[in-house]
């Protein structure tokens, strides 16, 4: 039986790794390659790196980044954040990313899910979606909508529709970020996570508002989730990967428990 | 006096001090990471695109991602299926991974495509009486071994490897099975004949027993 995913997601800066609150406040919190290192170590099944790099003249630093920890982890690594083109996406993988994960672009060019598909394979594309809860109604029938810029441009796109939307352009798997939960560590977005899951046939990995275990046990379930995704309550030292994996395998998800 | 050359380029370089080992180059995946995992495990394999390099190396690994049909014809156009088939006559030990697996086999549901037929089977699109069965099957299971073979030594129950594939091998003489993996139903998930061994999962990115497999390749004489 396929094991549920526990994927740990670095927020890069100019090399360095960084954590957003609700994608405002962001700070420095150490090497990307010696947590991604360490992480491996204790078990992590995924990694993915989000480049958030603001000058566009910085953004080898990322590939550097990626070429040092493909050198030593041996898991899936996924990298995102920038990418405009099939041009930046093949730089990503040859610098050794499994996969390549794109967001505001798309959403801004949708052919660029299906051109990247085309050049590095569906099963490589993941399509980002960060999303924020709105009134549900005729232009937003999943009460849901697609924002861009880390949460401060709304885009006037039904989450769901776009969601479809990227699995028929040739999406492998989405990423559910809620923006209402990012940082809050109050749990995941359960009624959208569920929805998304099960609408579409692609794996789906939920994001965003983890703090406790017991919130990647109900994302993994209730949520209808394949991988739970997670960053702070990992990176600050209050879990550590193997705890989380246990405490998910003692309460009966299916997870890969032997490294 | 010295064989012919034929005769020379068919034994292994190991008598003249140095191995060559390549992976196959065929616009079909990102090889990087496999040769990176080979690295780490002490085997420096060369990234080939050149069917002659493959005909003179000492072991040959087929890696591969994407769509049985562009596959087959950039292998073709290469002449590289020609060079496969050269190394596998000659006993040397080849490894196919995910999509090199599946183009081993006779012919594939994907495009229709038929395929280079090392290892008697098709292979067939994954259909779910389940809907919330995701496809591609992605992520971490189990491996089940079935018969011992030298390249899936060590192996305990409750091992995983990382699988990325929407279609799945089905050999059609069992004896070629070497292990299973679970998805609603079982599928070979390890496949071997005499010299060619073959992974439906990708060893390059399954951690520690991934690169155990590896290394079991690096040691392997061909035989089983």
């Amino acid at each position: 039986m396929l094991s549920k995913r526990l994927i740990a997601c670095l927020d890069v800066r100019d090399g360095k790794l960084a954590k957003s609150v609700k994608f405002i406040d962001t700070r420095d919190i150490g090497d990307p390659v010696e947590k991604a290192r360490e992480y491996y170590e204790d078990g992590l099944d995924e990694l993915v790196f989000y480049d958030i790099t603001a000058s566009s003249d910085k953004r080898n630093i990322m590939l550097d980044v990626v070429e040092k920890v493909a050198e030593q982890v041996f898991i899936p690594l996924s990298v995102g954040g920038g990418v405009r083109s099939v041009a930046d996406a093949t730089d990503l993988r040859l610098a050794g990313a499994e996969k390549i994960n794109v967001n505001s672009a798309a959403v801004q060019r949708p052919a660029l899910i299906s051109e990247c598909a085309e050049a590095i394979g569906d099963q490589n594309i993941v399509l980002s979606m960060d999303i924020r809860r709105v009134e549900r109604n005729k232009e937003f029938p999943s009460g849901y909508e697609i924002v861009i810029n880390g949460g401060r441009t709304p885009m006037g796109i039904d989450a769901l529709e776009w969601a479809l939307k990227g699995e028929k352009l040739g999406a492998g798997e989405l990423v559910i970020n809620s923006i209402d939960a990012d940082g809050t560590r109050d749990g995941y977005e359960l009624t959208l996570t569920a929805m998304l899951a099960q609408a579409v046939r692609i794996p789906v990995i939920a994001s965003g508002g983890a703090g406790k275990p017991e919130h990647l046990y109900d994302v993994l379930t209730t949520g209808k989730a394949d991988a739970a995704l997670v960053a702070s309550m990992v990176h600050y030292g209050d879990y550590t990967v193997s705890e989380l994996k246990k405490h998910l395998h003692d309460q009966g998800v299916k997870m890969r428990m032997s490294w | 006096m010295f064989p012919d050359d034929e005769i020379v380029s068919a034994l292994p370089r190991v008598v003249m001090g140095e191995t060559l080992a390549v992976i196959i180059d065929y616009d079909a995946g990102n090889l990087r990471s496999v040769q990176r995992a080979c690295a780490e495990i002490g085997l420096e394999a060369e990234i080939t695109a050149d069917p002659e390099r493959v005909k003179q190396a000492d072991r040959v690994i087929f890696p591969g991602v994407g769509a049985a049909g562009s596959a087959m014809r950039s292998l073709c156009r290469r002449g590289m299926d020609v060079a496969l088939k050269t190394v596998i006559d000659s006993g040397r030990p080849v490894l196919g991974i995910c999509l090199g697996l599946q183009i081993s086999l006779d012919r594939s549901e994907e495009n229709n495509q038929r395929t280079l037929g090392f290892i008697p089977g098709d292979v067939r699109r994954f259909r779910f009486d389940n809907p919330e069965l995701k496809i591609p099957h992605m992520g971490w299971n189990e491996v089940r071994v079935l018969k011992p073979h030298p390249l899936l030594e060590g192996i305990e129950a409750g091992d995983e490897f990382y699988f990325v594939h929407g279609y799945f091998p089905q050999p059609q003489d069992q004896a070629d099975v070497y292990a299973v993996t679970e998805y609603e139903s079982e599928f070979a998930s390890a496949i071997a004949r005499g010299n060619y061994f073959a992974t439906q999962f990708h060893p390059e990115k399954s951690g520690r027993v991934g690169l155990r497999l590896l290394a079991k390749f690096k040691d392997w004489d061909g035989r089983c």
